[in-house]
């Protein structure tokens, strides 16, 4: 298995800058795709662009393993003059998925866009989904409060056309864009307001700093209006139940290059801001930030990780049944975090990790399928199974693993939950996980028996098999679900790292 | 003539009196179920804000709020009226509920905060005393110009200029991708009869067009003297050629900058921005460290008189560097502009509903 510390991935002159080139490659490739002759070079760009990006992040993760935080200051001015980048485990952990995802969805996108959007807009569409990623990543290397902001605004913008064009202009993506646009608009506006209340209190915009010199002030209005203001609009932007409407409608209607990246990454990353934010910038001893965590966040996680799943049942289509899970889920790795202990927030970062690795698989086994089909009711993918094969077994291994069968990284991820809900003597916790675990169970078992055994009713389309192209990253994402499922070091290294640099705490 | 009473104070009273318009106007909008009428008092909306910006010792705030607020955003809302109805639906009050709630709720959490807010001015407030002084004290030493605002947005924090460089591509990237393909109904100027009421316009806009863009190149430059900088100047130049399409037709536009054209320097100038960070890495710097834009084998070459100041040879760096940068920001603001004013100028109801039907 990788030990990081002894992970030289880049020679020594470009890991000194990989922090940044990590950011900005894909920045650079988006303008070079958006240039480019057609959508052939257009594809090439994306993926160089990403796989530069992933081998920087690759490169980082080195340097933070041997240092445990990696600072990188900008235009030669330190903080809290200049804006500095700061990666410590838990940004490693999330940049490595990030552009991992942007790898896998970026090889998948050459077959894609094919059939889902047409030719003349390729170019634009890579340098939309680059920009995507330049954001994200940009958002998780950042030590600073604002320029996390403007990172937010650069994936988010982005985004917000991507899902309009629309799976085969798909017109109902109109107004589900729309809607993301609203409310993911409020969301970044009140995380900008927050972030301008505690400029005011501590008259610093680097995060660090700021928990410096909020650590010594007493708990004055501005700064719990700036603390409420954060964590609201960053809980819109992590799809937080209640603050989730925007997500199923992003998700189902988007071409399936967006909906697999953004499935993979868009919530984790505001999750991870908003972990940053509650036990980083505020200090975790501070009254309303645990009165929070216990009385807001944990109960809200349980509603949502019941109640959606309960919506993934009763749900028709089945990308739709995919999102709800997907906000299911958050619940789940925000009920992690909120045990508020190295355990819970391993576990919960374990599940994070787990979660972006499963919806990858799934969203992308379907969209393999789909390019064919062109589906999208659970009743249209009866017997599926036998007309493709290698994606629908691709997607029942996401499956399983997404309901927690042993084996699957799912189950594991699962597993650490429970585990640390005993430690932290959160028995209703466990019984939450178990009874929103069973409902997991009900609607997998629905897709799966409509994809497996049931026949494909006469007349209907026939699907056929998924290209190379698509199975080749399908099935490496379908193979990690299993592999880790029996060997997690890499992962656990990643979460426990991630939870010690976010908690401050030994193992 | 009698004289104010001493205690009367001049600054308050605008506050109060620019606070009291901007509620108007804004309950106005919140009103009317006329758009056209909304947009009209969004721009007045925008230009209050900015005199009261102005009031509160923020010119380059304000003029970025007057010409993107009040200017071109006017614009762009216009073209988009052009393909609705231009009346909106008056909601049932039961579904106004839920908002009004979340708005009082929002309003009430504000004002709590404000409590706690330092006094305006204060110069013992966090903001003042701490990184904002250590910005008014470093500049001279550091960049060496007199606009401090400047100085902070594209060299302190030139990373945040170019991530909000990136946000206006991406829009214009989005506009393209939602609005720059399909049919368009009618590319054609205005009619050219004799006698038309289109003369006075066009007279008028060819005396016009060449001063705006001048303005733009002005406040371009002198964005590190006083306010000004490359996003005021690239909407003002924007402003220039959708005034230009207005007058003299989307097609005679069109062929002097082609939309893929426009789509092109938007990212150019992202690119220029990036390049230059590059650039400053390859010297040995940090990204966007102005300091090493010029390998030290160029900077010995500069002659000592062109310095000024010759203790802070690095000067030069920060100049070119802002310079150039600021040159992308305007490359890509106008043309971002241009781009999302093609997406919308020449669609009419009909062409989207035709665009519906393929």
């Amino acid at each position: 298995m990788i030990a990081f510390e002894t992970l030289h991935a880049a020679p020594p002159a470009l890991t000194a800058h990989a922090p940044l080139l990590m950011v900005v490659a894909p920045l650079i490739a988006a303008c070079a795709a958006a240039l480019a002759p057609s959508a052939r070079v257009s594809w090439m760009i994306s993926v160089t662009g990403s796989v530069f990006a992933a081998w920087m992040a690759l490169a980082v993760a080195g340097e933070v393993a041997r240092r445990g935080v990696v600072d990188y200051v900008i235009g030669g001015f330190a903080p809290p003059l200049g804006i500095a980048l700061h990666i410590d485990g838990l940004g490693v952990m999330v940049a490595l998925l990030v552009s991992s995802a942007g790898v896998m969805a970026s090889l998948y996108s050459g077959h894609s866009l094919t059939t889902e959007v047409g030719a003349e807009k390729h170019t634009l569409v890579q340098s939309g989904f680059l920009l995507c990623q330049t954001g994200l990543l940009g958002l998780v290397a950042t030590g600073d409060a604002f320029n996390a902001f403007v990172f937010l605004e650069v994936s988010s913008i982005g985004t917000y056309a991507l899902v309009a064009i629309g799976e085969k202009r798909d017109r109902r993506a109109l107004p589900a864009a729309f809607n993301y646009l609203i409310m993911g608009t409020i969301g970044a506006t009140f995380y900008v307001i927050g972030i301008g209340f505690l400029y005011a209190a501590t008259g610093t915009l680097n995060m660090a700093d700021m928990a410096a010199r909020l650590a010594t002030l007493d708990d004055s209005s501005v700064v719990q209006a700036g603390f409420a203001f954060v964590v609201v609009g960053l809980g819109i932007k992590a799809a937080m139940f209640p603050l989730h409407g925007w997500l199923p409608g992003a998700y189902s209607y988007a071409p399936s290059l967006i909906s697999i990246f953004l499935a993979a990454t868009a919530t984790k990353t505001s999750i991870y801001l908003m972990a940053r934010f509650v036990f980083d910038v505020f200090p975790y001893g501070a009254a309303f930030g645990q009165a929070f965590v216990t009385w807001v966040l944990a109960p809200l996680a349980a509603t949502g990780a019941i109640v959606c799943s309960l919506q993934a049942v009763f749900e028709k289509e089945i990308r739709r049944i995919l999102a709800f899970s997907s906000v299911a889920q958050v619940g789940f790795i925000l009920l992690g975090l909120s045990l508020a202990t190295v355990g819970g927030a391993s576990a919960g970062l374990f599940y994070l990790g787990a979660h972006a690795l499963i919806k990858i698989t799934l969203f992308m086994a379907l969209g393999g399928v789909a390019l064919s089909l062109g589906a999208r009711r659970l009743g249209e993918f009866a017997g599926v199974a036998r007309e493709a094969p290698w994606s629908a077994t691709a997607f029942a291994i996401g499956a399983a693993s997404l309901a927690g069968v042993p084996l699957t990284l799912g189950f594991l991820a699962k597993w650490r939950l429970i585990e640390a809900a005993l430690q932290a003597g959160a028995i209703w916790v466990v019984v939450v996980l178990a009874i929103a675990s069973l409902l997991t169970f009900l609607y997998v078992g629905r897709m799966l028996e409509a994809i497996f055994f049931r026949a494909a009713p006469a007349g209907a389309p026939r699907a056929r098999e998924a290209p190379v192209g698509v199975l080749a990253p399908l099935w490496v994402l379908a193979g990690l679900n299993i592999w880790f499922g029996l060997d997690a070091s890499l992962p656990e290294q990643l979460a426990n790292s991630a939870a010690r640099a976010l908690l401050g705490a030994a193992p | 003539m009698t004289a104010l009473p001493s205690s009367f104070d001049v600054t308050l009273a605008l506050d109060i009196v620019l606070l009291v318009m901007l509620l108007v106007v804004a309950g106005a909008v919140a009103r009317t179920r006329s758009l056209l009428a909304a947009i009209i008092m969004f721009s007045v909306y925008s230009l209050i804000s900015a005199v009261w910006l102005v009031v509160m010792d923020a010119p380059d705030v304000a003029f970025t709020e007057a010409v993107v607020g009040a200017g071109v955003s006017t614009i762009i809302l216009l073209g988009a009226i052009l393909l609705t109805r231009g009346e909106a639906e008056r909601p049932d009050w039961r579904r106004l509920i839920a908002p009004a709630l979340a708005c009082i709720a929002v309003g009430g959490l504000l004002v709590f905060a404000a409590i706690g807010l330092p006094g305006l001015g204060d110069a013992a407030s966090p903001a003042n005393a701490y990184v904002g002084r250590a910005y008014l004290e470093a500049t001279p030493k550091d960049i060496g110009m007199p606009n401090v605002v400047t100085a902070v947005l594209s060299s302190y924090r030139s990373f945040d200029t170019l991530g909000e460089t990136t946000v206006i591509f991406a829009a214009g990237v989005g506009v393209a991708l939602m609005l720059g393909f399909g049919p368009r109904a009618s590319l054609a100027p205005p009619s050219a009869v004799i006698g038309d009421h289109h003369v006075v316009p066009r007279v008028a806009a060819k005396l016009l067009i060449p001063l705006v863009a001048l303005f733009a190149f002005y406040v371009q430059f002198h964005g590190d003297l006083g306010a000004g900088g490359g996003f005021q100047a690239g909407v003002i130049m924007a402003a220039a050629i959708i005034l230009h399409a207005l007058v003299f037709g989307l097609r005679e536009t069109m062929a002097a900058i082609p939309p893929r054209v426009a789509r092109s320097l938007a990212s150019l100038g992202v690119l220029l921005y990036a390049g230059i960070g590059v650039i400053c890495m390859m010297n040995g710097g940090g990204f966007l460290d102005y300091d090493y834009l010029f390998p030290p084998s160029v900077e010995q070459q500069i002659p000592g008189w062109l310095l000024g100041d010759s203790e802070h040879a690095h000067h030069w760096g920060q100049h070119f560097g802002i310079m150039l940068i600021e040159l992308g920001v305007l490359l890509t603001v106008s043309a971002t502009m241009v781009t999302i004013f093609y997406g919308f100028g020449g669609r009419t109801v009909e062409a989207a509903r035709q665009e519906a039907k393929q």
